[in-house]
């Protein structure tokens, strides 16, 4: 039996605003053995409506059921399934070094200009540089820092938005006062 | 101006609102409000208490099962919530709507490992189809009626009310709405119509088709719509374990019951079928065996209202996210007549096959001979015109109950089936029993699982309810015997059991009850059983070298069936 290709699914959840809906969500993964690689969790465009958006391996059967099985729970209100050329997506990476370091190297310049990265805040003990963008960028200004010595690294779960046209959740939520409507005509 | 009661007493009159009657539950300090209220509403809401929370979440569900009404369970916070997490799994993989109420220590301790706290919503939330911590009493109503509109909706389940005790005390002033729109959930999906008419086209043209009855066609009292359904189409029908009583037993195309102790005529068949309809079933691994040989020339019309069991075990050809119901409303008017009077004889021929070489060792055994499981179960059913409610324990006496007890009507056959719970059998007996009073109920049980609840005995006490209970009692654990026979060299490894005297302890209960050692004995015994509405039990001796058989073996081809421990079934063998 062959196993089916594994690869990185980005996987958004819009569901109402309520404690425990992240674990609600995180024991399907859990269930299945699938380690979540990131995660983040915000409002969405939607007033009341929250957005998960997280981040795993495996393969696409898999993951058709666990998105599914997501959208199951009552609290959930749509789930979706990407790849990531169905996303346009970003993740930020703050990198904290020692100035006097960065200052050595004469990299200030290099990171600023070929990564494209920011820097936050500057004090004579550390440096605080930002970096926004793909998870290889991210690990590209990573390896370039580790030769000047990093004090801490951070960075944060994927944000994602989808590059249809059509927007899902808000045909859906249309879809939802109609039948609202229906039901409330029919008492 | 609204009358202002506390919440407790909120919670109580929302349960009335709901249509509820009848509780099971066991009291204790985070629910004591609760019970406080509950003693000024004992005429209008009977509270059965069951004698280990366990009990009463089996209970509700026997009471669900039989009636469809939701099944309601009332515990204290900790050890009283933590007992009633096998239930809840269990109405889980069954579908039980339940609403199960725990009470929960103060909002001040919330989280603070206080006495008797458990995080009772992380815990359930896996197991349960939705699971909610009321932390102030003006939310009771509208917690409970959402509770109530979920658990019994769309594929229904259990839902947890986690209820703070300052929200039971808490005062509110008395309003009740019932919940009919939720936007994050729609139960009552529109049926696709091009689907079904993807789906009639399949059919029409079908050779051989069969059709898999599930629960889904009892949950949604499709049981008279799908049997015109068959009878137009002429369509064989086989059943899940709990799809049982769906259809009658002796219907023409009824052809018995599916998967690992299911009959021949539908295990061979599933494999030579080219269409196969599955309504309100979920492809579990018991009917399936090995999934990579499953109905090789089948295309499938899988029918379910839960769109999360589409392809997740067996890819459909056809899906129509339905109620039962309302699907076979739209799919009656375009399936045509058609003659398929030689593939459903087919069924019959391999059925009669399983007659002589099983079903009739099982029934027909020497003089002298120890009684086996199906003598017994049949000849209850017989004893009770085939109009009874079985309740089965989880093991041998389960599948043993499936196969020979039949059915004539609906919502007769209640077991565990997806967690396959021992210790399920005794309590849920109860429950149906409650539910409904006019029926006899029969619990068909080992003697292994009749101890793992043995303690509800005091609830028959002391509601005197009159359920008939049947031991299997070969002094062993049973299925896991059979097991240990067929694939574990014979090895017994801790299934002989040392039974205590179950008549002096049924005695100790005030309930009637006898050994039957000798099958000379069976026939009175049970007529002693069932002569009034009182509780019985009948101990009765079994044969321990009694095996369910026809057997598929875990992981097997669906159609790779032995018939005895040394014989598997060669079907080439009939047509030649």
């Amino acid at each position: 039996m062959t196993h089916p290709q594994r690869q990185l699914f980005t996987v958004t959840v819009y569901s109402e605003n309520c404690v425990g809906l992240l674990n609600q969500v995180s024991v399907i993964f859990t269930r299945r053995c699938l380690n979540i690689e990131d995660v983040s969790a915000s409002a969405s465009s939607v007033p009341d409506i929250h957005k998960l958006t997280l981040t795993t391996w495996a393969d696409r059967p898999t993951m058709e059921k666990v998105v599914r099985q997501i959208e199951k729970r009552v609290d959930v209100i749509k789930a979706f399934l990407y790849t990531d050329e169905d996303i346009v997506y970003q993740e930020v990476a703050l990198y904290k070094v020692p100035t006097s370091s960065l200052l050595e190297a004469s990299r200030v310049e290099d990171i600023v200009r070929h990564h494209g990265a920011r820097i936050l805040e500057m004090t004579p003990d550390y440096t605080v540089i930002e970096k926004s963008g793909h998870p290889w960028e991210t690990e590209a200004l990573l390896n370039r820092l580790r030769s000047v010595d990093i004090r801490q690294f951070v960075r944060s779960g994927r944000v994602a938005v989808t590059k249809s046209p059509i927007e899902y959740v808000d045909i859906y939520l249309k879809e939802q006062l109609d039948r609202q409507k229906r039901i409330q005509d029919n008492d | 101006m609204n009358e202002r009661i506390c919440g407790a007493e909120a919670l109580v009159r929302s349960l009335l609102e709901e249509g509820t009657d009848t509780v099971f539950g066991y009291p204790g300090g985070a629910i004591l409000t609760v019970y406080d209220k509950l003693y000024d509403y004992t005429d209008r809401l009977h509270h059965i208490l069951v004698r280990h929370e366990q009990g009463a979440v089996h209970a509700a569900q026997g009471y669900a099962r039989v009636s469809g009404r939701t099944g309601v369970v009332i515990v204290t916070s900790g050890p009283g919530a933590a007992n009633v997490i096998t239930g809840l799994s269990d109405a889980m993989a069954d579908s039980t709507p339940l609403v199960v109420i725990t009470g929960q220590v103060g909002r001040q301790y919330l989280g603070s490992d206080a006495f008797q706290e458990t995080d009772v919503v992380g815990i359930t939330q896996p197991i349960t189809k939705w699971a909610h911590q009321v932390r102030h009493a003006d939310d009771i109503p509208a917690a409970v009626a959402r509770a109530f509109y979920i658990a019994s909706t769309g594929r229904p389940g259990p839902v947890v009310l986690d209820i703070a005790k300052d929200a039971q005390v808490g005062m509110v002033d008395w309003h009740y709405e019932p919940v009919n729109f939720i936007r994050s959930y729609n139960p009552r999906p529109t049926v696709d119509r091009e689907a079904v008419a993807e789906a009639a086209r399949l059919i029409n043209a079908a050779e051989r088709p069969l059709l898999l009855v599930g629960q889904g066609v009892t949950i949604s009292g499709a049981g008279q719509k799908l049997r015109e359904f068959v009878e137009k189409a002429s369509i064989p029908v086989g059943s899940t374990l709990l799809g049982l009583s769906a259809l009658p037993s002796d219907h023409r195309l009824m052809k018995g019951m599916l998967g690992m102790h299911g009959n021949l005529g539908l295990n061979i068949n599933t494999n030579k079928a080219d269409v196969i309809v599955a309504v309100g079933m979920r492809f579990d691994d018991r009917v399936t065996g090995n999934t990579a040989a499953y109905a090789p020339s089948a295309k499938i019309v899988h029918i379910d209202i839960d769109p999360s069991e589409f392809d997740k075990t067996v890819p459909s050809t056809v899906a129509i996210n339905a109620d039962a119901s309302d699907a076979l409303d739209c799919l009656l008017p375009l399936v045509k007549p058609a003659d398929r009077s030689q593939w459903i004889e087919s069924f019959d021929r391999h059925n009669r096959v399983e007659l002589d070489e099983v079903v009739a060792r099982e029934l027909i055994r020497p003089q002298g001979s120890k009684m086996t499981m199906g003598e017994v179960i049949s000849k209850v059913s017989q004893a009770t015109a085939h109009k009874a409610v079985a309740v089965t324990d989880v093991g041998q006496n389960q599948m043993m109950s499936a196969r020979y007890f039949k059915f004539t009507q609906p919502r007769s056959f209640i077991s565990s089936g997806g967690l396959g719970t021992m210790g399920f059998g005794l309590p849920a007996a109860i429950g149906a029993k409650i539910a409904a009073p006019d029926r006899t109920v029969c619990l068909f049980c080992g003697d292994g699982g009749f101890q793992m609840t043995i303690q509800e005995l005091g609830t028959i006490m002391e509601y005197g309810v009159g359920v008939k209970m049947v031991i299997l009692n070969n002094n062993f654990l049973g299925n896991v015997r059979q097991w240990q026979n067929l694939f574990y060299h014979r090895r017994f490894s801790q299934t002989p059991m040392l039974n205590p005297d179950f008549i002096k302890i049924s005695q100790a209960y005030g309930i009637a009850a006898e050994d039957v050692d000798d099958r000379a004995d069976l026939d009175a015994a049970i007529a002693r059983m069932l002569a009034d509405d009182r509780p019985y039990l009948l101990n009765v001796q079994i044969d321990e070298t009694d095996m369910v058989f026809p057997m598929t073996p875990a992981g097997q081809a669906v159609d790779h069936v032995m018939l005895s421990p040394d014989c598997l079934y060669n079907p080439e063998s009939l047509q030649s």
